[in-house]
C-alpha cells in the first residue's frame, strides 16, 4: 500500500539512531507526505518521500537535541590524502570481489557510519545504502551536485579512516 | 590526467556518474598508475562492503499498520479516500512501471503485446459498430455471394465468407473496417439474438493455428490464423458457442470450400 515505506524507515533510522524515534518521525512524514499529495506533480516519487522524511528528521533533530557527533570531524586529518593504509588489519586492500567482513567488521563498519557527521552519513546511505544517483541524492538534500560528490567523497574517506583507526585500536 | 585529478574524480568514477569521456580517461590512468589503482580498489571495497554488509533498516509491520490505521482516521474525518487513495496507489503504479520500463532488459516487455492492443481495438470497433445505427453493415445480406462480391474493389483480398445458416449462425452482412493499421474485413454473423463479428485479413506473417481464447469487458474474443488469413473473432455469446462457430469458420476455410487468394480476381464462384 505505502510504496518506498522501508526507505523511508532506513533513512530515518540512520539520521536518528534510534527505532522509536524513527518509527515515529516516518509515521508522520508518511501521513502528511499521503495528506499533501496534491503537491506531487509527478517525477520520482521515491526522492519526493526521501525529502519528506529528510525534512521531518531534521525538524525532530532541531526540537529535541543538537545533533552531536561522537566523532570529532578533524577537517585537517581527512583532508590530507589518506591512501595509505594505517598498519594493522585492513579488509579494504583486499580484492573488492574476495571482501569478506568479518563479524565484528561488520559491526564495527556498522558503527563508524552510524558515527559519521550527519552530512556525510545521510550521502553515503542515500547513495551506498538507498542506490540513488547524485542527481536524485541533490533532489533530496537540496544541495548541489557538486556538493553531493565532495560529501560523498569526503564521508568516505573518513569513513575509511575511522574504520582502520578503530580496527588498531581493537586489534 | 594526473593522479591529483584522478582522485578528485574517484567518487564520480566509481558510482558511474561522469560523462563518458572522462570516465575513460580515469579508467585510462588507472590502467597505468598503480598507486590510483589501489586506491580505487579499496574505495570500490568499501562501497561494497557498505552495500552488502551495512544494515539496511527495513519498517516493521507494526509501523506501516500504524500508518495506515492514520491514514484510514483522516480518511474517515474528511471523506478523501475515494479522491485520494486510487491517485496514491496509481502513483504506486506509475513508479512501479517506470523501475520496470526504467530497468531496459525489460523494457520491451513494459508495452501491452501486440495482440492485446488489437484486442482493444477489436473490442472498440465491436462496441461502436453497434453503437452507432447503420455502422454494423455496409452490404447487409443472409447471402454469402452478395456478401462476398461486395468486397471486391474494397480490399486487396477476398474473405473467405461462409454459410452456416443450417449451423445456427446466419449472415447479416459485411462492412469495411480498418484494424492492425490496414483495411480489413468484417464479416457479421447472427446466433440467436447475439451478433458475432468476424475479423478477417491477409496473415502477413506465419500462421498460427492455436486459437487464442479471452475475455473482456465481458465479451468472449477468439483469434487464429491460418496459411492465408488472420482471423479475429468477438461476440457476447458465451464461449462455448463462440468457440463452436470460430471451429466451423476454422474447418470450413481450411476444407477449401473458399478459396481465399490474397489480391486475387473474384473467381468463377463470386461472379455467379
Amino acid at each position: 500500500m505505502l510504496p518506498h515505506l522501508d526507505a523511508a524507515y532506513n533513512l530515518a533510522r540512520w539520521l536518528l539512531r534510534n527505532d522509536a524515534d524513527a518509527d515515529d518521525v516516518t509515521q508522520e512524514a508518511c501521513v502528511r507526505a499521503y495528506r499533501f499529495f496534491d503537491s506531487f506533480h509527478g517525477g520520482n516519487a521515491k526522492t519526493w518521500l526521501l525529502t519528506i522524511v529528510r525534512h521531518a528528521c531534521y525538524t525532530w533533530l532541531k526540537q529535541h537535541r543538537a545533533e552531536k557527533s561522537t566523532m570529532p570531524f578533524d577537517e585537517q586529518q581527512h583532508s590530507s590524502n589518506n591512501s595509505d593504509p594505517v598498519d594493522g588489519h585492513d579488509p579494504f586492500s583486499a580484492n573488492p570481489e574476495a571482501l569478506f567482513l568479518q563479524d565484528a567488521d561488520r559491526r564495527l563498519l556498522h558503527r563508524c557510519l552510524e558515527e559519521l557527521p550527519l552530512e556525510f552519513r545521510e550521502t553515503l546511505i542515500l547513495r551506498e545504502l538507498e542506490g540513488l544517483s547524485y542527481k536524485e541524492i541533490s533532489t533530496v538534500m537540496e544541495v548541489p551536485i557538486g556538493t553531493v560528490m565532495s560529501r560523498l567523497a569526503r564521508g568516505r574517506a573518513l569513513l575509511q579512516q575511522q574504520f582502520a583507526a578503530n580496527n588498531v585500536q581493537e586489534a | 590526467m594526473d593522479c591529483q585529478r584522478v582522485l578528485s574524480l574517484m567518487d564520480g568514477y566509481l558510482d558511474r556518474e561522469l560523462d563518458l569521456t572522462t570516465q575513460l580517461a580515469v579508467e585510462q590512468h588507472l590502467a597505468d598508475c598503480p598507486a590510483c589503482f589501489a586506491i580505487s580498489q579499496r574505495q570500490q571495497a568499501l562501497s561494497a562492503a557498505l552495500g552488502a554488509e551495512a544494515r539496511y533498516h527495513r519498517a516493521r509491520p507494526a509501523l506501516a499498520a500504524g500508518i495506515q490505521s492514520a491514514l484510514d482516521k483522516i480518511d474517515a474525518t474528511s471523506g478523501t479516500k475515494r479522491r485520494q487513495a486510487p491517485r496514491w496507489l496509481s502513483l504506486a503504479a506509475s513508479v512501479a512501471i517506470a523501475a520496470f520500463v526504467g530497468s531496459g532488459i525489460t523494457y520491451w516487455l513494459a508495452g501491452p503485446s501486440p495482440d492485446e492492443l488489437l484486442t482493444r481495438e477489436v473490442i472498440a470497433s465491436h462496441v461502436r459498430a453497434q453503437m452507432v445505427a447503420g455502422r454494423l453493415t455496409d452490404v447487409s445480406s443472409s447471402d454469402s455471394h452478395t456478401v462476398k462480391p461486395w468486397f471486391n474493389g474494397k480490399l486487396d483480398f477476398a474473405p473467405p465468407v461462409l454459410d452456416l445458416t443450417t449451423q445456427g449462425f446466419p449472415l447479416v452482412g459485411g462492412r469495411l473496417d480498418y484494424l492492425a493499421n490496414r483495411p480489413v474485413a468484417a464479416l457479421v454473423y447472427r446466433h440467436r439474438q447475439h451478433l458475432i463479428q468476424l475479423y478477417v485479413w491477409p496473415a502477413a506473417d506465419r500462421p498460427d493455428a492455436a486459437r487464442h481464447a479471452l475475455t473482456r469487458q465481458g465479451y468472449q474474443v477468439f483469434y487464429w490464423s491460418d496459411n492465408t488469413m488472420r482471423y479475429w473473432a468477438i461476440s457476447d455469446l458465451n464461449a462455448d458457442e463462440l468457440k463452436t462457430f470460430s471451429s466451423l469458420i476454422q474447418e470450413q476455410a481450411a476444407a477449401g470450400r473458399v478459396m481465399p487468394a490474397t489480391r486475387s480476381l473474384p473467381t468463377a464462384e463470386d461472379m455467379r
